[in-house]
């Protein structure tokens, strides 16, 4: 068997694992990253990428059909057509073009990129079934990124006419008919996008509200969106599997069961830490429930081996295991990085989109809250979207910021000023007096803000 | 009865803030109208701040240190005495409420909170127990870099947050080692003694780090052979009985005023703030002079226009009222060219911070009988060696150089100070 060894080793090219490798890299570490698959993880291949290249096709195409019929705006077109296979295939060039990207990335930190199954043997060995044969790794000091996979449900099996993220980033057709098991932000952005596209689009959740992780106040655009595109929402209602001719899924809820005749049925239920079948078992690590449990540093219960992203737990984003990734690199060279994080920005691209950042309201004591919507915001009313709002959660004794959340078409962009106010400890005061720039949807922070303090403007 | 304040006057021209160097009084003292309060510093000026009034004081505005603006509250005092109505003070303002700032400059905004910053950052728990400590990722970085723990650290921000200068306080902060006994027998002292730097010492140190972090300063190093001038020197002063006798000093004042009118570059201001150099056609010669409370410069008027015992008597006048701390704002202020110099203690060489914002400054070292070399033998000569600093901004080389030439010409041949070439 062939051999080799390094310094460190990363199991998981996924944004967590490549992250860790260049910067790694970069401070001189010699590092191998081991990948299965293509680099760039579920993130770049069948996440985060992928699904945003879809919303953008689906919303430009609602924008072509809007354009087809009776509009504001006076403009009118033909109604249009699309050919999803060619969506599909524009969407895989941008996937080839990001996870080419990440190559060269770490080809330039100097970091080594093996392809193959690892199975881990021990603390400081891991075997690669690479195409040339198995390869024998040592390495010093070991990181799970190993990310996770969707949450399969044992009486909805994927297969068939049951599919997962992937399969659905990946349909060439517009199912007719599409149900979604789930109203977590994945199965809601996928299937919002789906019904943009003209999908008969159904959602069944099991909680009392779409998105349960959130407030009521912040999902209301959202639900009232769903409707306004068609889609069917089933609240407090449990699927139990497919019908047996397999075209119709079989939802118990309250007041009797339904069965709602489904093209494809998307199950969207959560994802499950990949922690299983490689060996990782077998090392014995402290677990926390399903993950694997790491300190501020994300090393793991055994000494030199470290964890980083979805395999760690909630919340499973990619900018969290990126930036998991660098604390771990500059712990390993040494450096004083460590885990303070004050808060992980977290984006639901549905339509409206939702960010959130930092406490929710109600959650820390003595605090308060303070909203402004964009139907006081001029750009919101020149983009026609002037639903959702701006919300600041403070502290009632220093006027702290502690989380702000907004809801609202294009609000993802807004998500780094909520960090940054977060990660700065700025108050409520910082953010008022901080000139924003007109016309933009970002007043509407300031305008919060301003609200907060009894100052407001605009309303 | 009326609570009436005494303000602090306008001290002087373009004054605007003035130090508090030195209390009269305390509260509950009783006084009588034109009794000192305090005295109060300006750039180089004390001056003694009398009570308007007669009666009790029942406050006072800061502390030794502090810088007041000009027209906030000094004290206030009880008093039978009428003051206009705006003057009356409620006397329900607690001690030590913030002062009123008519003329607010954004000196007193920020070295107030520095003056009363806590000295040491580990008295007490700086936050209630459970509240994690607030600070920007760059201030959170910087600690971890530094072994500082977070949780330990005040935070003076909004909100508690520990800003970048609580980190710096830390870093002032003395470690404390205790005394150990060694092989030697000998006990390594601990403990550090805080001074705090006030009055004139913070002025000077004000000066001379705006000088030196704006002026890229060159210097030049020159020796001159100085035996004509010293011979003309005794000869002057012989028969002087016990009338003031010339020292060096007003040859080299004269020698400068000499040499600017060929090079108006060097009696000159550069308004580095405004991008102008002003060329003063008096040559207003700053004397830099050692007196108990730190450095002083009385300024030599018009020297252009003084004869040399003029000169000289001048400067035995200045410098004496310099060292009694008698010297008038006037005469400590409006120099165009400076010269230092420590007399015996002059060394070979110095590097002279220049005065902000002239361009030159000329340092004159120790006169010394040295052998040097006429050609044919050595012979001894009167050596003295003056070191020039310039304001390289505007100042090159060259012309410095130059400059330094000139002076050396005239103090070895001194008859051409006095010739009209």
């Amino acid at each position: 068997m062939k051999t080799e060894s390094c310094d460190l080793l990363i199991i998981g090219a996924g944004p967590g694992g490549y992250v860790c490798g260049i910067r790694a890299g970069q401070l001189g570490h010699d590092t191998i990253v081991v990948e299965a698959d293509r680099p760039g993880g579920t993130c770049l291949n069948v996440g985060c990428i992928p699904s945003k290249a879809l919303i953008h096709a689906a919303d430009e195409f609602a924008r072509a059909k809007a354009f087809s019929g009776a509009n504001d705006l006076g403009i009118s077109a033909a109604a249009p057509q699309i050919d999803l296979a060619k969506t599909i295939a524009w969407k895989d060039g941008v996937v080839k073009r990001l996870t080419g990207g990440v190559s060269t990335l770490l080809k330039k930190a100097k970091t080594r990129f093996v392809s193959g199954q690892a199975r881990i043997v021990d603390g400081k060995t891991v075997e690669v079934a690479t195409q040339d044969g198995p390869l024998r790794i040592s390495c010093k000091n070991l990181v799970l990124a190993t990310g996770s996979k969707p949450f399969e449900l044992p009486f909805l099996p994927f297969g068939g006419s049951v599919i997962s993220s992937t399969e659905a980033l990946d349909l060439t057709e517009v199912p007719g008919k599409l149900t979604v098991v789930g109203g977590g932000y994945i199965g809601l952005e996928i299937g919002t996008a789906m019904a943009k596209l003209g999908a008969k689009v159904t959602v069944v959740e099991a909680a009392d509200r779409i998105l349960p992780q959130y407030d009521a106040e912040l999902t209301k655009p959202v639900m009232a969106r769903l409707k306004a595109l068609g889609i069917t929402v089933h609240l407090s209602a449990k699927a139990k599997g497919l019908s047996d001719d397999g075209a119709a899924l079989l939802v118990d809820r309250e007041g009797g069961s339904l069965e709602i005749p489904s093209d494809k049925v998307l199950v969207t239920v959560g994802r499950t830490p990949t922690v299983r079948g490689f060996g990782l078992e077998d090392l014995g690590l402290t677990m926390n429930g399903a993950f694997v449990a790491v300190d501020a540093y994300c090393a793991t219960s055994m000494r030199g081996v470290y964890a980083i992203g979805d395999v760690t737990g909630d919340p499973m984003l990619a900018h969290r295991a990126m930036a998991q990734g660098v604390v771990v690199a500059e712990h390993v060279a040494g450096r004083p990085a460590i885990w303070d994080k004050q808060a992980i920005p977290a984006v639901c691209f549905t339509d409206p989109e939702i960010v959130t950042v930092g406490a929710l309201p109600g959650e820390v004591e003595s605090s308060d809250t303070a909203l402004f919507p964009f139907a006081a915001n001029g750009r919101a009313m020149t983009m026609e979207r002037s639903d959702g709002f701006v919300r600041i959660v403070f502290s009632k004794e220093n006027e702290r910021v502690l989380g702000i959340q907004a809801v609202g078409a294009g609000v993802s962009e807004m998500a780094g000023e909520f960090a940054l106010a977060i990660e700065m400890a700025a108050t409520l005061t910082d953010i008022a007096d901080t000139v924003h720039a007109h016309p933009t949807l970002t007043e509407t922070v300031q305008e919060t803000a301003l609200k907060a303090l009894g100052r407001a403007l605009h309303i | 009865m009326n609570i009436l304040p005494v303000k602090l006057p306008d001290v002087g021209e373009g004054v605007t803030e003035a130090e508090l160097a030195e209390w009269f009084v305390k509260v509950g003292d009783v006084i009588k109208e034109d009794d000192v309060v305090a005295s109060v510093m300006t750039d180089k000026a004390t001056v003694e701040i009398p009570s308007l009034y007669e009666g009790t004081v029942t406050w006072i505005g800061g502390e030794i240190g502090d810088i007041l603006p000009v027209g906030s509250d000094l004290v206030r005092i009880e008093t039978e005495a009428e003051g206009s109505a705006a003057d009356v003070v409620a006397d329900v303002e607690p001690e030590g409420a913030p002062l009123e700032d008519p003329a607010p400059r954004p000196e007193v905004a920020v070295e107030q909170p520095r003056a009363q910053r806590p000295v040491t950052a580990s008295a007490g728990a700086p936050r209630a127990e459970g509240q994690p400590p607030l600070a920007s990722p760059s201030v959170r970085a910087r600690a971890r870099e530094s072994g500082i723990d977070l949780r330990q650290v005040p935070g003076s921000g909004p909100a508690g947050r520990i800003t970048h200068d609580d980190l710096d306080a830390v870093f002032e902060m003395p470690l404390q080692q205790p005394g150990r006994a060694r092989a030697s027998g000998k006990t390594a002292r601990s403990g550090t003694e805080e001074i705090k730097v006030i009055g004139m010492r913070r002025k000077i140190a004000e000066r001379m780090a705006l000088a030196n972090a704006r002026i890229p300063h060159i210097t030049v190093v020159e020796e001159i052979d100085v035996t004509a001038l010293e011979e003309l020197r005794a000869k002057l002063n012989a028969g002087r009985g016990d009338k003031p006798k010339l020292t060096v000093l007003p040859f080299v004042a004269a020698a400068l005023a000499k040499a600017v009118t060929d090079h108006p570059e060097m009696n000159a201001h550069y308004l580095d703030d405004d991008g102008i150099i002003q060329r003063h056609a008096a040559v207003n010669v700053g004397m830099a002079t050692m007196t108990d409370a730190g450095l002083v410069v009385p300024v030599l008027r018009n020297v252009e226009a003084l004869g040399l015992f003029e000169t000289a008597a001048e400067i035995a006048r200045l410098s004496e009222a310099a060292r009694d701390g008698k010297a008038k704002r006037e005469e400590l202020t409006g120099s165009t060219i400076t010269i230092t110099s420590l007399g015996p203690l002059g060394a070979l060489a110095t590097t002279p911070i220049i005065n902000h914002p002239e361009v030159a400054i000329l340092g004159i070292n120790k006169m010394a009988t040295r052998p040097m070399w006429d050609g044919t033998q050595f012979v001894p000569r009167k050596m003295m060696n003056i070191s020039a600093s310039f304001d390289h901004r505007v100042i090159d080389g060259w012309d410095a150089a130059v400059f330094v030439q000139r002076i050396k010409a005239l103090l070895e041949t001194p008859a051409l100070i006095f010739m009209e070439v």
